[in-house]
Formats: structure tokens, C-alpha cells, sequence
């Protein structure tokens, strides 16, 4: 037995013979051909057939929802009608009496050189495009047989490096695992591996090709792949797979179903994210919208101050990508642990308890409206809601709406389109918490932020781990919060969501059920995890008040507790009375 | 001869997908569109040498077009540039 060690792209386990995946070599003839017409027709028939294969490839992803790589393998068919770059150079070798096999190398050589040359890092990548269509062209034109280079059975397949091209065209069925020399964990593979959810290893640098046809098993939980394991190996990890598959089965059951209890109440599951690069998974995750979008990336990712036409660009960009779901945007959340160089933010004693978020944005209003204008601007491209963060007082909330309206009025006086969109807060304060009915006046929706209210409420820093043994993230202080807010939402017709971590607990969904809330946004991996959870519930039970307690053990007593204190009207009351 | 500057406000410059779409855009006219950065130029049909200006986000471009369509396209690019970069 031998180990390797590797960077895993994905967890899970994959057994099974390997096959090593290697892209033909051809030898390109340096002879001058006579019949120079034949060259150019055959190379033209090559890049139509080429063209046609990445339009193909552009349909299949986005029939699987995949816009991002969907428009890799679109640009690739449109830089085939490039004459002036890459058709002419081409055509001019042929005319000279070189073969159309001498020309393409030569030719999508030089162009890919250009892009190498390129300062800029994803310039830079596009050269890979040039290469994978240079090797697509060279397929058709010696007519080989790239169809068969996966073999015919199941197997781990183990290669230097993958093109996209060559990875969507792989035969998913015939593919337990993927192991490559190369490759980086932001590229085209990666994130299809990651998508595709396939047990995946990369810069793996030991990978030879006599491993071709030999018995291995790849653990991406612990990034090694074992040639030839021992029996216990094979007995250990065995299981573990089964497992895996069982769990992961259950949960791909569970795509496009409704998020539903078996007595018919709705919950709406939504994800919490942090940039246009988790669109996919959003969509891969059956996420029924977004709710929470940290807008933080903008101002992190950004040097200087984020000028409202770069803002704008970002938020259109998920809002078109995810629509018709809706998608929250949390207005600028930098203070606290969040600071910027360029936002000349003093140093506090007590930054959680300090100057962020809102507080921030009503001090500074120019930096506030670039931020509002960007959104309301992004609003005509979707379904949007946008949430102010750190709430405390009514008077904060009406002043981010006054400064909304300014924004709104201008832009419609400058001819700007402006679309629909809902207007929400955080509850993240014990203050917001218990001034909901107020506050629940002025706004369409509110979203509990667990995190930053079970740290308020408790006056227990979650970083500090010396204060571990009095942490308790069921408190029923914040239950209770939790609680009260989504009835006194409830009261003026304001929809409540939980964001925070808390969202996310499977022992707490029936908690949150039975208070009535109306959605709850996780990570997009907890999706469907969460929506197995919400069909298993029965809530039926809590209709009729028994008189005796709930029989059923429940793990924190404090819970409990709540469970009894249930009022029976209520939400709840109203939504099956 | 009609031209315009505008500044590519597009986190990533003129990149590959958007690119094509403004060849697409500019195939729909009869007049020659040029993109002008500095002592680098390409036609707005070569989407390729388009991307090899390598023009980045907070670069300003003059487009310069000519031609007999020369007013529609002009007023078609300039709408297609704010609407993607």
C-alpha cells in the first residue's frame, strides 16, 4: 500500500480502479502540402464542428443552471469567429502551403502567447481557453477518438491537468473521482468537482502513470489517495462511503420538493451569502432565495472606496443571476471585526459595542447613498430586499428610509429605472428585539441575527474561549427574543427570518417552526439538510394543548421551558385556526 | 465620424463573455467601431485583440466609429457599454 497526499476540492470517498487520463500526442507534419483549397476546408469543417460542440457544452450547463461556466464555453465558440486574431494568422500559414494541423498549433499558439503575456491574472488564464480549443481543433482534424480516453468502466480518473472543455465532457457516470498533477482551486475544474460534488484531489504531485488500472481509494476527507490500500483501509473507508451515499441520497430526494411540514406549514429556506461567486451554489443547493447577502465584499475586496457604479455592477449581477428568487442585501456591515484601511475608522476600546454598520452610514450619508443608489439602481434587475444591519432605535430606521427615498428620487429625476423591492432590518439587538412592534411598522420583513443577539443579550464574547462553560447558544433569553419578535412582526404584518447560525440548528427547527417563523437563511449547504428536518416535523402535536408536558425528551431543558410558555394564539394560532 | 470615452466601471475590464456579446452588438452595423486605449486600438468585431488591450476596471476608451450607420451604432454601443461594463 501507498499514500499520497494531495489538496482536496471535495470531501468524500471514491474506490475503485484508476485510469490514467492522458490527452493524445500528435505529431504535426512540417511538409508543404500542394492542395492548399483542401487545408482550408478542412480546417473550416474542424472549427464548425468545434464551434458546435462548445455551443452544445454552453446548452448543457445552462440547462443545469451553470450561467458562470455556461458562458466559458460561449466565449470559446465566439473566439472561433475571431478572424482577425486567430482565424487569419491560421489562414495565412495554410496559404503558404503549411497543413491545417501546422497551422492551428501554430496559430492558437500565438494567440494564447498574447494572453500569457498579459499582466493581468485572468487574462493571463484565458490562455488556457486558446490551448483547449487548439487541442479540440487537433482532435476533429486527426480524428481521434477522445470519446474513449475515461475507458468504458468506472474508474478514479487521474490526470495531469483537465481543460474544461474536457472535464463537462466527461462521462459522469463512468466517473468515481478525480486526481490531477495541476490545477488550482479557483479553476474551471475545481469548481465544477465542487458543484458536481465529486471526490476530488488536486496538486496531488506524486501522480505516475503505473498507477494505470491499479486498485486505489481516494479519502478526500483527509486529501490522500491510497494505491493498493490494506484491507482494513478498504474496510474502514468502505463504510464511511456507504454512509455518505445514503446521506447524500436523501438529500438530492429532497431537490425542488417543497419546504413543508407533514401538516401542511410552509417555511421559506434561504441562503446566506457573500459574493456573485456563490451563485451557483445557491442554485445547486435548491436555495429559495437569498437571505442574507453580506455586501461587505465590496468594500473588503476594494482598495479604495467602492465607487456606486462598481457596487451596482456586483448586485446586478447576483440579482439577475438568481431572479425570480429573491435575494437580500445587507447594507454596509464594516466596524466592529470588519475594518478597512481606507474608511480611516478609529481605534475603539470596545468595537462590537462601537462605531459599525448604520451607525457608520448615518454619520457618513455620501458614503451611505452610494451604497443605496448602487441597490435601488440593481433593483429593476430582480427581486430585490435591502436590510440595514445594527438597529437599535425607530429614528435610525426612518432615517435610512428618508435617505432610501432621496436616493429614489433622484434616480427617477435622472431618468434611472428603479424596480420593486422590499425594505427590512436585523434584529440583532435586544433593543430591536423588544421595540419589534415599533419597528415592525416601518419595514416589510425582519431577519434575527443570531449571532450578534445571543452576544448581546448574554454579554458573552463568542470568541473568547475562557468563557465557554457559560456560553449557551439555547439561552432562553434569546429564544425568548426570538420569539417575542416574530409575533410582534407577526402583529403588523411584517414576514420574520432567522439568519444567524441558530438557523441552521437541526435541534432547534421545530423550535422555530412552532414559533411561526417564515424563513430561515443558512449557508447554502444546509439547505437541504434543513428542508429533510422541516418535512420530517409534525407540528400538529402543538395544535391542541395537552395537558400533560410533551413526552418527548428534548436535549437543553431550558427549550423546553420555552415549549410550555408557548402562548396558544399567536402566529401560529392564526395560521391553522 | 462619431466618438465616445467611457470608463469601464466592470470589476474585471473587458472580459471574455461580456466581450463577445459587444462583438455580437457590433456585427448588427455596418460602420467599423474602434476601441482606443492609449497607443493600443482593435476594431470592436475582433473580440480576441479586444481582450488583449487588457482593459481593466477605472480605464477610459474612446470609441470611435465610422461609417454609414454611423449615429444608431454609435448610440448603440454607448447604451451596450453602460449596460455591461
Amino acid at each position: 500500500m501507498e499514500v499520497f497526499k494531495g489538496t482536496k476540492i471535495v470531501n468524500g470517498i471514491a474506490i475503485g480502479k484508476i485510469k490514467v487520463y492522458k490527452a493524445p500526442v500528435y505529431t504535426i507534419s512540417e511538409e508543404l502540402v500542394s492542395d492548399i483549397a483542401a487545408e482550408i476546408a478542412r480546417f473550416d469543417a474542424a472549427r464548425e464542428k468545434v464551434q458546435a460542440e462548445q455551443n452544445a457544452l454552453y446548452d448543457k450547463e445552462m440547462k443545469a443552471g451553470h450561467k458562470d461556466t455556461a458562458g466559458i464555453f460561449e466565449a470559446h465558440a465566439m473566439m472561433l469567429d475571431d478572424e482577425e486574431t486567430l482565424i487569419d494568422p491560421c489562414k495565412e500559414l495554410m496559404a503558404e502551403g503549411h497543413t491545417a494541423e501546422y497551422a492551428v498549433r501554430d496559430g492558437f499558439d500565438a494567440a494564447a502567447a498574447m494572453f500569457l503575456n498579459m499582466e493581468d491574472e485572468y487574462f493571463k488564464a484565458r490562455s488556457a481557453d486558446v490551448i483547449d480549443l487548439k487541442n479540440a481543433m487537433l482532435d476533429v482534424l486527426f480524428g481521434a477518438d477522445t470519446a474513449n480516453l475515461q475507458g468504458t468502466e468506472p474508474a478514479i480518473l487521474v490526470a495531469e491537468d483537465l481543460a474544461p472543455s474536457e472535464t463537462v465532457k466527461l462521462d459522469k457516470s463512468l466517473l468515481l473521482g478525480l486526481v490531477t498533477r495541476q490545477g488550482s482551486s479557483n479553476s474551471h475544474t475545481a469548481i465544477l468537482a465542487r458543484s458536481m460534488n465529486w471526490p476530488t484531489l488536486i496538486q496531488c504531485h506524486d501522480v505516475a502513470d503505473d498507477w494505470d488500472g491499479k486498485f486505489a481509494i481516494l479519502d478526500g476527507y483527509n486529501s490522500c489517495i491510497y494505491i493498493e490500500p490494506d484491507q482494513d483501509i478498504i474496510d474502514k473507508l468502505s463504510a464511511k462511503q456507504k454512509e455518505d451515499k445514503e446521506k447524500e441520497a436523501k438529500l438530492q430526494e429532497l431537490k425542488g420538493q417543497p419546504s413543508v411540514t407533514k401538516d401542511g406549514q410552509h417555511v421559506k429556506l434561504y441562503a446566506n451569502i457573500g459574493g456573485p461567486k456563490d451563485i451557483n451554489a445557491v442554485i445547486d443547493n435548491d436555495a429559495e432565495g437569498v437571505g442574507l447577502f453580506r455586501s461587505e465584499f465590496v468594500y473588503l475586496n476594494s482598495k479604495t472606496d467602492p465607487t456606486e457604479d462598481e457596487q451596482f455592477a456586483a448586485y446586478k449581477k447576483v440579482l439577475e443571476g438568481l431572479a425570480p428568487r429573491m435575494v437580500i442585501i445587507r447594507t454596509c456591515d464594516i466596524g466592529a471585526d470588519k475594518t478597512i484601511d481606507y474608511m480611516n475608522l478609529e481605534k475603539e476600546e470596545n468595537p462590537a459595542l462601537g462605531f459599525r454598520a448604520v451607525r457608520i452610514c448615518l454619520t457618513r450619508p455620501a458614503f451611505f447613498k452610494r451604497q443605496l443608489r448602487a441597490l435601488l439602481r440593481a433593483s429593476a434587475y430582480g427581486n430585490l430586499g435591502i436590510m440595514f444591519p445594527m438597529i437599535i432605535s425607530l429614528w435610525e430606521v426612518q432615517k435610512c428610509k428618508g435617505i432610501l427615498n432621496e436616493c429614489k428620487a433622484e434616480l427617477e429625476a435622472e431618468g434611472v429605472k428603479v424596480g420593486n423591492y422590499q425594505i427590512g432590518i436585523m434584529i440583532e439587538t435586544p433593543a430591536a428585539a423588544l421595540c419589534a412592534d415599533e419597528l415592525a411598522e416601518e419595514v416589510d420583513f425582519f431577519s434575527l441575527g443570531t449571532n450578534d443577539l445571543t452576544q448581546y443579550t448574554c454579554a458573552i464574547d463568542r470568541q473568547s474561549a475562557s468563557l465557554e462553560p457559560f456560553s449557551n447558544t439555547h439561552h432562553p433569553a434569546v429564544l425568548r427574543l426570538i420569539r417575542e419578535t416574530i409575533e410582534a412582526g407577526h402583529r403588523h404584518n411584517t414576514w420574520v427570518g432567522i439568519c444567524g447560525e441558530l438557523g441552521a440548528d437541526p435541534t432547534l427547527t421545530e423550535e422555530f417552526l412552532k414559533m411561526g417563523v417564515d424563513e430561515l437563511s443558512v449557508n447554502p449547504k444546509s439547505i437541504l439538510p434543513l428542508r429533510g428536518n422541516v418535512r420530517n416535523a409534525d407540528m400538529s402535536k402543538y395544535k391542541t394543548q395537552s395537558p400533560k408536558p410533551e413526552a418527548k425528551p428534548e436535549p437543553k431543558p431550558e427549550v423546553k421551558a420555552e415549549a410550555k410558555a408557548e402562548k396558544p394564539k399567536g402566529f401560529f394560532g392564526r395560521l391553522f385556526g | 465620424m462619431k466618438e465616445f470615452k467611457y470608463v469601464i466601471t466592470d470589476p474585471v475590464g473587458i472580459h471574455a463573455r461580456p466581450a463577445g456579446l459587444l462583438v455580437k452588438e457590433a456585427k448588427n452595423f455596418k460602420s467599423t467601431a474602434t476601441f482606443i486605449k492609449g497607443d493600443k486600438s482593435a476594431k470592436a468585431t475582433a473580440l480576441m485583440k479586444l481582450m488583449g488591450m487588457g482593459i481593466k476596471q477605472g480605464d477610459e476608451v474612446t470609441v470611435r466609429i465610422e461609417g454609414e450607420d454611423e449615429e444608431a451604432c454609435a448610440v448603440a454601443l454607448e447604451k451596450f457599454m453602460k449596460e455591461n461594463f
